[in-house]
């Protein structure tokens, strides 16, 4: 293999340069001029899990000016400075407008470092020469040599398509999206204690809790206008108390009445603490408890998601998250441990912060609203801290009620509504079915008019495991949608690289973008982003958002939809089903899977028609043109049909015609009205009069309260490495920033990433502030600079760096160390070290 | 003062000494000026930092530092008290040029003066005469002038016009309308005053002519025996009055040293001197060669 | 060969009269000239630079007076933050500026270009590079700044190196949509050294914050006249000793607290 890891970083290194040089955007200096030529339609940004409504402008065929929707429940006309710059994303100077194909002259060569420009046939030739040689129709395993990596930033049929085309279509599980990344250890942990995903209650606790505790969430900057709510209601109404807990002191502490740095990992040690002063003041809500609550505790020792061959998971002793009953005394005695002495020698945080803290959740008369990102997600005890907040509030009945409440918070705009709901995950089917579950995987079958067995029952590969699978040659056609995974994925040293680079395999991305996940691919499908397709994004809240398709693909770019449902056109059923699938299903063996999938008389019932808005503006609709129906009206209508004919309800959204004349509805959406807080009597349609509080999620409607304990972290600082390094984002760029450094002005405002660091610490190692310094871990280094004053002031022994900047690849740094329940990588912990560059 | 004469200026010493010889000191002066110059530019073009600065003030490899005394002077009575860093840097060039000779700087150093031989050259050449006199002595009422705006108004106001260092830091830092300037002083020695710049108004050279007061370095007439009244010379000279005392002061018993601190140091005269008159040594070497065989031809 | 000097070579030739009118000329043409010059340089010193000062620059008119051009800071200046004016920019031809929308100051630590300077013009007793003045921000246009109107940019809070000190954000109840905080970026004069961080990360086409010299950017509260609230807590207790406050007469039905017995 040619392309050397240097030169691929060179490589990414040039192109980050060269995305933030330019930007093209035709017609947005007339925008000013002419308002009145600027046809305005609603929509949804394209960012973070927040879901602010916004207003596109459109003139010439070009989005020349949005706006935040002044009626939008969640923004109110507000955005922030990122969704300020929509307008802009979808113009990068660098757009791709053609599939390129690693290789010259459109021949494909894998150690080349050149691309030629293919046409799309060719491309999808290529793909299904790559795909049929990795899938034999007649293993019983279904083709596990294939697979998909998708995104919370998919639209919700995008989702969807991909996970029946890989499913039922191709029989492989090998799909799991970005949200593993991000929040795999929620849905874990929701899935754990009440049988049901996502948050119970809504954005709306933010205006009626009297305290929140934000555990490992730096809000001030990843949700700015959820932010502004929440500091709204400290800002207006008495007594109320913000607490922050996080591994460094970042923006949210600006605001915290109680703002608490601990040592990484201690979380686990302080939830338990908190649940010990409750249960030792006899504060705990004891009807609540017998009524509503079953106590469990989990499997310990359980590992860190590391290759098995790694010294700590051949040292683990325990294995999966089973749980099992234990009674009231049993639960105290196992939080016991925690005293406050304890935690907070463990954890560094002085014992009257820890216990004012307790006190907020003990007061029976405060409402509190507990928030979490990735502090708590990416964790390789993500599922268990989860949890362990969960116990808090279940103890005191804190729960599913205004302004009471655990809430987590989601980073992309559709990992609730696409990779969660839709159930892109490995191990899930839409609406919370999961595949191991033969009756969940009948339910989608009939559905989906396959027939039984079609869909393996084994869970694929989760994302970490692709890139494992992909470097040790298991998983060989793997397809790239709509994320930048080499840029975001853990470790990409010693398992992202090799695996795409290995020359046993072939990697697709699909991206508007040369991502630096593109860039390390074999053919790359230009994409259409956002509102250049119709589109769906269900938000942190279980906020389902339509918007229609605004503008035209540039180039000859196409939607992940459109590229998916195309690409089944080329397979047949005996290319990807066994004999007795195909006998068992009675089509003809050469019915193609486009006809199977999509097709099939329920997809594309919908007609042709005219899209017209409520002023009698009509938009485009590409994949109307192409297919000839109504495409994601007919995905949405068959995915709905997993809400009310599964079996699993409480996931009901309204008809697709009614989403796009609202400004989003929460699901459960049950007689058309919405749900804001689940499992109480009066607010959720699914809780009969009588039954108060029911979750009823769980067979018995009773949640868990699962116990966990402190369990140290998967890599510690040591004398080689002494710095903790912990990861993240910052408020002007978004995840890797292949939209956000696109934008002169984000990129202006923050152009590369720096090392957050202790003035002590850069003192005692002899670095200036501005210094060039190697960051490195047991995994690689490259070169940043220090930072020691400005917005975030790590303690001692803790260094912090952003990873949008793609020339600077943190993710080289990291350890892919995983949740073993989530699967979700823990980004915030490992040891690393700093020298003079 | 104009000096004509009747034959192209340097013919004989071109004649007599070849081309090299009798363009010898120009040609190290322009070698010397770029030198100079290009000091300067080694850090910016390298990265190795030779010279940091410009002419008002700088600092050779981190250590020697030099500093424009005129510049401190007018900073003194600005009202502004002087560090000890700038203080032995402009001891160091007082120093170094009451050795050299004051106006040294002025033919050797100062990029200006390439634009006024220029503009000297091409006003020859073209054979413009007249325009407006002014007195030798203007330039010192001009140094005295910006001490006092310098005092009156606690800013070092030379520096606002000064063409040499607009057009030295213009060519090191970036050249702005730094070129208008120099177009200025070439217009004006060209077609408003013959050598009016160098020779008349501006004050850095009456300040380093005040520097070069009693300078070791300077021309000697020793052999003016041997002058054969060519005049080119006097034509050559920036400043040809300072030529007399010394080339025609054998009757009233006057050395043939060239004391006038006036005198740049240019060493034209001995270039296109055909008898070879005059040579560089130090104020104290008064001695003349009277053997040289003399060609008297009165005017 | 023929010469032709003219007579002032000769110099005994001119007349003592025609001496004193050359030297009269002479005097008054460089009088006007420096009357010329005087006022150019007192101008241009009193003409509130819109430039930027290196750190420790002090006074603009006592800058102008020290400082000789000579470009050492800017080339000690590791970011390529100073430069040297050029004929025809606005600021006093050839002194260090820097333009905080282009390049900002990046407060190194050790502050090379103050070092560097051999004259004393930049503040050798700089040795703390907060304690700089070499500007002072200003939220110009409150029309345009987008946390003004409610929206999240603050960028420039963010990016600021004294962030908290410097700039804080203060908050505003958003009366329009009722559920939101403004966070109104205030920018305080003790802590600002003007670096320029937040003018040239503002992300509108024209800044809304601009780090303007202390002259133009700075008021003064008349010495006549104490902040109350703020002497009292200077001293710690009530300027004025012995003054007491009475209770009020309430209705006896008044829940335990409410009015009365204020302090």
């Amino acid at each position: 293999m040619k392309l050397s890891r240097r030169d691929f970083i060179k490589a990414n290194a040039a192109t980050a340069a060269a995305a933030a040089a330019g930007i093209a955007l035709p017609g947005v200096s007339s925008a000013n001029a002419a308002e009145d030529g600027i046809r305005w339609d609603k929509g949804v940004c394209r960012f973070c899990g927040t879901g602010c409504g916004v207003l596109l402008g459109v003139k010439g065929g070009q989005m020349v000016a949005t706006q935040g929707d002044p009626d939008a429940p969640v923004n109110k006309g507000l955005n922030c400075i990122k969704g300020y710059f929509l307008s802009k994303i979808m113009y990068g100077a660098d757009r791709l407008t053609k599939p390129l194909l690693r290789g010259k002259g459109g021949k494909f060569d894998k150690a080349s470092n050149e691309w030629s420009e293919i046409s799309w046939d060719q491309a999808y030739d290529i793909m299904a020469e790559k795909w049929k040689a990795a899938i034999d129709p007649n293993d019983p395993k279904g083709a596990t040599k294939v697979g998909m990596f998708g995104s919370g930033q998919w639209t919700i049929w995008e989702g969807y398509a991909a996970s029946k085309f890989m499913k039922a279509g191709l029989r492989s599980n090998n799909i799991d999206p970005n949200a593993r990344h991000c929040m795999a250890s929620a849905v874990g942990a929701f899935m754990r204690a009440f049988g049901i995903d996502e948050p119970m209650g809504c954005y709306d606790d933010l205006e009626h809790a009297d305290a929140f505790v934000l555990w490992g969430a730096n809000m001030a900057e990843m949700h700015p206008i959820l932010w502004s709510r929440l500091t709204d209601t400290r800002l207006t109404k008495k007594g109320c108390e913000v607490h922050v807990l996080s591994t460094f002191e970042h923006r949210s502490f600006e605001l915290a009445d109680n703002g608490m740095i601990f040592t990484p990992q201690t979380d686990l040690a302080i939830a338990n603490y908190i649940a010990n002063y409750i249960l030792t003041n006899n504060a705990q809500s004891d009807d609540f408890l017998s009524k509503h609550v079953n106590l469990t505790k989990t499997v310990t020792d359980i590992g860190y998601g590391l290759r098995p061959e790694h010294p700590l998971e051949k040292a683990k002793t325990g294995k999966g998250g089973k749980l099992t009953k234990i009674t009231m005394a049993e639960y105290k005695e196992a939080v016991s441990k925690y005293t406050l002495e304890y935690t907070t020698k463990l954890s560094g945080v002085p014992a009257a912060q820890l216990e004012r803290l307790a006190k907020v959740y003990a007061d029976p008369k405060k409402k509190v609203m507990s928030l979490w990102t990735m502090g708590m997600n990416q964790h390789t005890r993500g599922v268990w801290i989860n949890g362990l907040v969960y116990n808090i509030h279940l103890m005191m009945g804190k729960i599913s009620e205004p302004g009471n409440g655990p809430f987590s918070l989601t980073g992309q705009p559709s990992a609730c509504g696409t990779a969660r709901e839709v159930g892109t995950f490995a191990h899930r089917l839409p609406a919370d079915l999961v595949v191991k579950n033969k009756a969940h995987r009948a339910a989608a079958e009939k559905i989906w008019k396959v027939p039984v067995g079609v869909i393996p029952p084994k869970p694929g590969y989760h994302a970490v495991l692709h890139h494992r699978m992909l470097k040790d040659g298991k998983l060989n056609a793997y397809w790239v949608m709509c994320t930048n995974n080499m840029q975001a994925a853990p470790n990409m040293n010693e398992e992202g690289l090799p695996g795409y680079r290995n020359p046993k395999n072939f990697i697709v991305v699909s991206d508007p973008y040369f991502t630096v996940t593109a860039q390390a691919a074999d053919l790359v499908l230009p994409t259409a982003m956002w509102m250049e397709k119709e589109g769906a994004y269900g938000n942190a809240e279980r906020r389902t958002q339509f918007w229609r398709q605004q503008v035209k693909p540039q180039g000859e770019s196409k939607s992940d939809i459109m590229q998916l449902v195309e690409f089944s056109k080329r397979f047949k059923l005996s290319d990807v089903w066994s004999k007795e699938n195909i006998a068992a299903s009675g089509y003809p063996a050469d019915k193609s899977l486009y006809e199977v999938l999509f097709a099939n008389g329920q997809v594309d019932k919908f007609p042709k028609q005219d899209i017209v808005d409520g002023s009698g503006n009509k938009y485009d609709n590409e994949e109307m043109d192409k297919f000839g129906f109504y495409l994601q009206k007919g995905m949405y209508e068959e995915y709905r049909r997993f809400q009310f004919e599964g079996p699993k309800p409480g996931h009901e959204m309204a008809d697709f015609d009614t989403y796009h004349k609202v400004r989003g509805q929460r699901w459960p959406v049950i007689d058309g009205k919405e749900t804001l807080w689940r499992f109480r009597e009066g607010y959720d349609p699914h809780v009969k009069k009588g039954e108060g509080v029911k979750f009823y999620g769980k067979p018995d409607g009773k949640a868990n309260i699962i116990f966990a304990p402190y369990e140290p972290a998967a890599e510690s600082p040591d004398k080689d490495f002494p710095y903790w390094l912990s990861t993240g984002r910052v408020l002007e760029h978004w995840h890797t920033g292949s939209m956000t450094n696109r934008v002169p002005e984000l990129h202006r405002a923050y152009p590369n990433a720096k090392l957050y660091m202790h003035p002590d610490d850069a003192k005692a190692q002899g670095f200036k502030r501005g210094d060039a310094v190697k960051l490195s871990t047991r995994r690689g280094e490259l070169e940043t600079r220090v930072e020691t004053r400005g917005r975030n002031k790590p303690p001692k022994g803790l260094v912090y760096i952003p990873f949008f900047d793609a020339g600077q690849l943190v993710n080289k740094l990291t350890l892919d160390a995983t949740d073993p329940l989530s699967k979700e990588t823990d980004y915030k912990k490992c040891a690393c070290k700093v020298e003079k560059a | 003062m104009t000096v004509v004469t009747n034959h192209r200026l340097g013919e004989d010493a071109l004649k007599e000494k070849g081309w090299f010889g009798s363009h010898k000191w120009l040609i190290l002066r322009r070698v010397s000026q770029i030198f100079f110059l290009s000091l300067f530019f080694v850090g910016p073009l390298t990265g190795f930092w030779l010279v940091k600065g410009n002419l008002a003030g700088s600092l050779t490899l981190d250590f020697l530092p030099l500093t424009d005394p005129l510049m401190l002077v007018q900073s003194f009575f600005a009202g502004h008290s002087i560090a000890t860093d700038a203080l032995i840097g402009a001891a160091i060039v007082i120093v170094a040029y009451a050795l050299l000779g004051g106006r040294t700087y002025c033919s050797w150093v100062c990029p200006i003066n390439v634009v006024t031989d220029a503009s000297n050259w091409l006003r020859q050449r073209m054979g413009l005469k007249g325009g407006v006199q002014l007195s030798r002595k203007a330039r010192y009422w001009v140094l005295a002038m910006c001490v006092v705006a310098s005092a009156a108004t606690g800013a070092i106001v030379w520096e606002m016009v000064n063409p040499i260092t607009i057009l030295q830091r213009g060519l090191i830092f970036g050249v702005g309308f730094a070129w208008a300037v120099v177009l200025a002083v070439f217009l004006f020695d060209l077609f408003v005053s013959r050598r009016g710049w160098c020779s008349h108004l501006c004050p850095v050279g009456a300040f380093y002519s005040l520097i070069g007061l009693l300078s070791l370095t300077r021309v000697s007439a020793v052999r003016r025996s041997a002058c054969n009244n060519c005049m080119d010379c006097y034509a050559v000279c920036p400043e040809p009055q300072v030529i007399s005392p010394a080339l025609k002061g054998e009757e009233k018993e006057v050395g043939p040293i060239i004391l006038s601190s006036d005198c740049t140091n240019c060493g034209r005269c001995i270039d296109v001197c055909a008898p070879d008159v005059f040579e560089f040594t130090n104020r104290f070497n008064g001695e003349v060669e009277p053997s040289a065989p003399a060609l008297k031809e009165a005017a | 060969m023929s010469k032709s000097i003219p007579s002032r070579a000769q110099g005994s030739g001119s007349s003592r009269r025609q001496f004193l009118a050359d030297s009269a000329r002479t005097a008054c043409g460089v009088g006007v000239f420096g009357l010329g010059l005087g006022l150019y340089a007192n101008s241009a010193k009193s003409k509130p630079a819109t430039a930027l000062r290196p750190p420790g620059a002090g006074l603009e008119k006592d800058f102008l007076g020290s400082c000789i051009r000579c470009g050492l800071c800017v080339r000690d200046c590791p970011w390529g933050t100073l430069r040297l004016s050029e004929l025809g920019d606005d600021v006093s031809v050839g002194t260090p500026y820097f333009v905080a929308r282009e390049v900002p100051c990046e407060m190194c630590d050790d502050i090379p270009c103050v070092p560097a300077c051999p004259t004393g013009a930049l503040d050798q007793a700089l040795t703390n590079i907060d304690d700089a003045r070499m500007g002072l921000a200003v939220l110009i246009d409150q029309e345009a700044c987008l946390n003004f109107l409610g929206l999240r940019c603050d960028v420039c809070y963010r990016v600021c190196p004294v962030i908290d000190k410097a700039i804080t954000l203060e908050r505003l109840h958003n009366f329009r949509t009722n559920k939101h905080t403004m966070f109104i970026p205030t920018v305080h004069s003790d802590h600002c050294t003007g670096c320029g961080k937040c003018e040239r990360s503002c992300v509108l086409p024209t800044a809304a914050i601009r780090v303007l010299p202390h002259k133009l950017a700075k008021g003064k509260i008349g010495e006549h006249y104490r902040l109350g609230w703020k002497e009292k807590e200077k001293k710690g207790e009530a300027l004025v000793k012995g003054i007491v406050d009475t209770p009020d007469r309430l209705p006896s039905t008044l829940p335990n607290g409410v009015g009365g017995g204020g302090q």
